[in-house]
């Protein structure tokens, strides 16, 4: 039942964006297994607060694995061990009793560090804001049973529209593109018929938008598929790829 | 009395709102663009009337602590949202949201407003399928529905267990096209500090960059609060980490009116707290209660022994396990509303017969799989059965899940009119942020339904109808000392908190006031309970005020800085709770005052005494508030003792 382990972390401080940084070692004893990552987290805050240090300042807020604010690279795996799971979701039953575990923020050109395990992935916004949407207003629309949409159709939307824009797909690439997050959102609006009519137009200019945004290029490594928590596939990036270019095409 | 005027617009109630909107003021396109509207929050409430304002022409300024806007508490939602399409030609209509809404309420809500919010509620569906919101559907393509705690019909929308995430997603996405063409101006990671008020109006706001610690001033021709609920005030809820009641608590201060505030829902099926280290609950949707059934051992023996770790839930014959639920409510069984359920948990906990460490209860998908199979269970709930294995480690598939209640939503809130205005000329609030709608006890897939029917399609009339007054007011600079003077005294609040230099984390103090308030002003209240709590309160206020310890500078950014900052207005809202469950003496909805009770345990409205919203004034702080009454008439439903058997 309840077992505790004791833990050496690695923890990457940085005081705000110009900071240079740096690795800071502690020490954790006692913590359960039952513990989520972020509880033990909290738990060495609470230490540091009672030795009068600064907390360790990471991105959280829903901690069930659907809001995407929290990040966190775990011994090299952006939310940590475990598969198919956010950080707030990792439990410390994944980690052994004497384990060093280091933890550092999203390495990437596009998401700066504000402040120690903090990132700005604004422009994850931006791209949305470039096209990611059906362009209507509030108001005058029609019944939502006029369209139906196949089963199979609205099903397949929903998986691409389950991403969490956390943006692990980002750190764990190694050219550091977005294509994954874009595709996601290209997909799930491709794939319904009120997203269908700006397909081509929403294709270029989110894609536009990220180049310019500073992501790198998709070279296809697939690293972003094995390490997004809600199992966004790389059939997206396929179809991004298709509704680019018949934009393209068409232009 | 003077002060509450509910500005209830004439006619039959099916009436109302239409003829509100008939004659109401407008303001015309070229005036739109000279008036800003500030609105504080994104969640469902606040970027779906961003987004709809920045859509008619207004000129808007939209704020939120999170890094994005996308990741409001709204996110976290899952089950699904109400209307009254009656889609599934199961009896449903506008009037049966309406009926079912005042009655799940326990008969403390406005009706007109309640109505208002059921004519609404299929626009909504139709917007969001319009914005690409990727809802179930039907082999024949048409939109799925499902059933939901205290309603005999299907009316409920839904996408996967992710209705809250694809809600706001759309309500993002929309926002997100303004700020693209420029109507919206977003804030993010910057916190509300302070409301400015001008001549007797709302006229902008100081806010805190979270980022670099500076305060700043903004103007703005009206100001709408969307800032959620303040359940966190019990520091373990199902809300997420960051969901605080501190706008709530200035806009109070500067003279709104708190409504209820003792009105808080407890969810029934949450993951049971696993230990001292637990820093937040995690829900499990209500929607399982369609295919799940709730039940504790029989015996006491089996009980313990579970407990012991000697049996397993699997081991215990059907003959004895006792299906509460479907034995007290049969007409209801397992859908019973929220707090019925939940204090049935809790009777049958207290009474020894809890499983788990004692407070959790099962809840057991078995005989549904064995109906429909595993693959039916899997599409409907696949997300959370997954989520609960992370958490917990067992396989509810094979194993019933565990289950206790948790502290989940605020129906009290800002007392707002039917305009949705507050008692402060130009404040507005919307969402959870309010009390409006759901009285004493919200009904499942209703509270998306409210954010999303306040920001879609009613905010967008109402405002228009103070604005239009309005268009000759130019914009202020915020060097007026109006402005000045609320950033100066934000400030010394901030040195203020610096300065103590005590010895307790914010958070030991935080777990302080929640178990006060869980033990005290949860889900079992009574005179002495709630007396204690006051006094427990000015215990923890006193000693936060004394000994709070704040590690870091007040420039930068300062995680400890903002918790603190939130605490100090969670232990006033605690201290409201309390005072407002101690004023109320009969039980209604998620109020359980043990002294009124039927023979049978049930809630024991006092309607010719309490058939009133109680709004809180501020008289200055460590001075009891003044209680206003606004009292509740209704004209189209007949209170009754609600009956779930
Ligand atoms: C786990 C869970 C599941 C739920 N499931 C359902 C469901 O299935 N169906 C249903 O109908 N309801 C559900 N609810 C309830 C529902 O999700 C909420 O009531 C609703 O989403 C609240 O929306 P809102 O827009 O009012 O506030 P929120 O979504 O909480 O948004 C608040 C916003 O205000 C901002 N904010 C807060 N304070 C400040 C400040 N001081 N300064 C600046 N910005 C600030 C935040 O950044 C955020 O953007 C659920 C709730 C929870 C906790
Ligand atoms: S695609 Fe996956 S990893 Fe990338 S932002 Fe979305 S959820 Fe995160
Ligand atoms: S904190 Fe919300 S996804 Fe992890």
């Amino acid at each position: 039942m309840e077992k505790t382990i004791n833990l050496t972390l690695r923890v990457w401080r940085q005081n705000g964006p110009k900071d240079k940084g740096r690795f800071e070692t502690y020490k954790v004893n006692k913590i359960s297994t039952d513990s989520s990552f972020l509880e033990m987290l909290d738990i060495l805050n609470e230490q540091l607060i009672n030795e009068n240090k600064v907390p360790v300042a990471f991105d959280h807020d829903c901690r069930e694995g659907i809001c995407g604010m929290c990040s966190l690279y775990i011994n090299g795996r952006p939310h940590g061990p475990d598969d198919d799971v956010t950080t707030c979701q990792l439990h410390m039953r994944k980690f052994k009793d004497g384990q060093t575990i280091t933890i550092e923020p999203w390495r990437s050109a596009a998401f700066p560090v504000i402040h120690d395990l903090i990132v700005d992935r604004q422009a994850f916004d931006k791209i949305i804001a470039a096209g990611g949407y059906v362009s209507v207003n509030t108001g005058g629309v029609p019944d939502a049973n006029a369209i139906p949409i196949p089963k199979a159709d609205a099903d397949e939307s929903m998986d691409s529209a389950s991403c969490i824009g956390c943006g692990a797909c980002v750190a764990a690439c190694k050219n550091g593109s977005a294509m994954l997050f874009v595709s996601a959102k290209v997909s799930q609006l491709a794939l319904l018929p009120q997203g269908r009519v700006e397909g081509a137009r929403r294709a270029k200019a989110m894609v536009a938008k990220m180049d310019e945004l500073g992501f790198g290029n998709c070279t296809n490594t697939g690293a972003c598929e094995v390490e997004c928590p809600k199992n966004i596939s790389l059939s997206n990036i396929a179809r991004l790829n298709r509704e680019f270019l018949s934009a393209k095409l068409k232009d | 009395m003077s002060k509450l005027n509910a500005r209830i617009p004439e006619g039959p109630l099916a009436q109302k709102w239409t003829n509100y909107k008939n004659h109401q003021k407008l303001v015309n396109p070229s005036n739109k663009r000279k008036l800003d509207v500030i609105i504080v929050g994104t969640g469902l409430a606040g970027a779906s009337a961003a987004a709809s304002l920045g859509e008619m022409g207004f000129n808007v300024k939209n704020f939120t602590i999170q890094d994005s806007p996308r990741r409001a508490h709204s996110i976290a939602a899952q089950g699904g949202i109400n209307a009254a399409k009656n889609y599934p030609n199961d009896g449903d209509s506008v009037f049966r949201l309406f009926y079912d809404t005042i009655k799940g309420g326990d008969y403390r809500a406005r009706e007109a407003n309640v109505h208002r919010l059921a004519e609404v509620s299929n626009d909504i569906i139709d917007q969001c399928v319009a914005q690409g919101v990727p809802f179930a559907r039907e082999y024949g393509g048409l939109l799925d529905n499902r059933s939901f705690g205290g309603a005999q019909v299907s009316r409920t929308f839904y996408a996967k267990g992710q209705t809250g995430q694809q809600l706001l997603l759309g309500a993002y996405q929309a926002l997100m096209r303004q700020v693209n063409l420029g109507t919206v101006t977003l804030y993010t990671r910057t916190e509300l500090v302070d409301i400015v008020i001008v001549d007797g109006k709302a006229r902008g706001i100081i806010t805190r960059d979270l980022v670099t610690g500076e305060l700043q001033r903004h103007f703005g021709h009206a100001v709408i609060l969307a800032t959620g609920g303040y359940g966190n005030t019990f520091f373990l809820s199902t809300n997420a980490m960051g969901s605080n009641g501190s706008a709530a608590i200035k806009a109070y201060h500067k003279g709104a009116m708190f409504a209820n505030p003792c009105m808080a829902q407890i969810h029934p099926t949450c993951i049971p707290v696993h230990g001292e280290s637990q820093s937040k609950l995690t829900l499990m949707s209500e929607s399982l209660r369609n295919d799940g059934r709730i039940w504790v051992p029989k015996k006491k023996e089996d009980a313990e022994a579970i407990r012991a770790g000697k049996l397993k839930p699997t081991q215990i014959a059907e003959e004895d396990r006792d299906y509460y639920l479907e034995r007290r409510y049969p007409a209801f069984g397992n859908l019973v509303p929220r707090d019925v359920a939940s204090r049935a948990a809790k009777e049958r906990c207290d009474a020894g017969f809890g499983v788990g460490t004692g407070l959790a209860v099962y809840l057991d998908f078995k005989s549904s799989i064995e109906r429909l199979g595993q693959k039916v269970i899997e599409e409907r709930y696949g997300n959370l059965f997954q989520m609960y294995e992370k958490i917990v480690d067992e396989n509810p598939y094979e194993t019933p899940m565990m289950i206790y209640p948790a502290i989940h939503y605020t129906m009290g809130g800002i007392w707002v009119d039917y305009e949705l205005q507050t008692t402060i000329p130009g404040l507005f609030a919307a969402g959870e942020a309010n009390f409006s709608d759901h009285g004493a006890n919200r009904l499942g897939a209703s509270a998306l339904m409210q954010g999303l029917a306040d920001g879609y399609f009613v905010l967008p009339y109402t405002i228009q109808n103070y604005l239009a007054d309005d268009i000759a007011t130019k914009r202020m600079t915020t060097n007026e000392p109006e402005f000045v003077e609320a950033e100066k005294a934000v400030k010394a609040r901030f040195e203020k908190l610096m300065s103590i230099k005590g010895k307790r984390s914010v958070d030991s103090l935080h777990k302080e006031l929640g178990l006060v308030m869980w033990d005290f002003v949860g889900m079992g209240r009574n005179k002495e309970g709630l007396q204690i709590a006051v006094e427990k309160i000015a215990a923890i206020k006193k000693e936060f005020w004394s000994n709070v310890r704040i590690p870091g500078d007040i420039t930068g950014m300062n995680i400890e800085l903002e918790k603190a900052s939130r605490l100090a207005d969670f232990i006033e809202i605690g201290d409201l709770m309390a005072r407002d469950a101690l004023n109320r003496e009969e039980s209604c909805g998620g109020h359980f005052r043990e002294e009124y009770q039927t023979p049978e345990g049930e809630a024991l409205r006092q309607d010719d005494k309490f058939a009133y919203v109680s709004c809180w004034e501020f008289k200055g702080s460590d001075v009891t508030p003044e209680l206003h009454k606004e009292e509740l008439v209704y004209e189209s439903v007949k209170m009754v003792q609600r009956n779930y058997k």
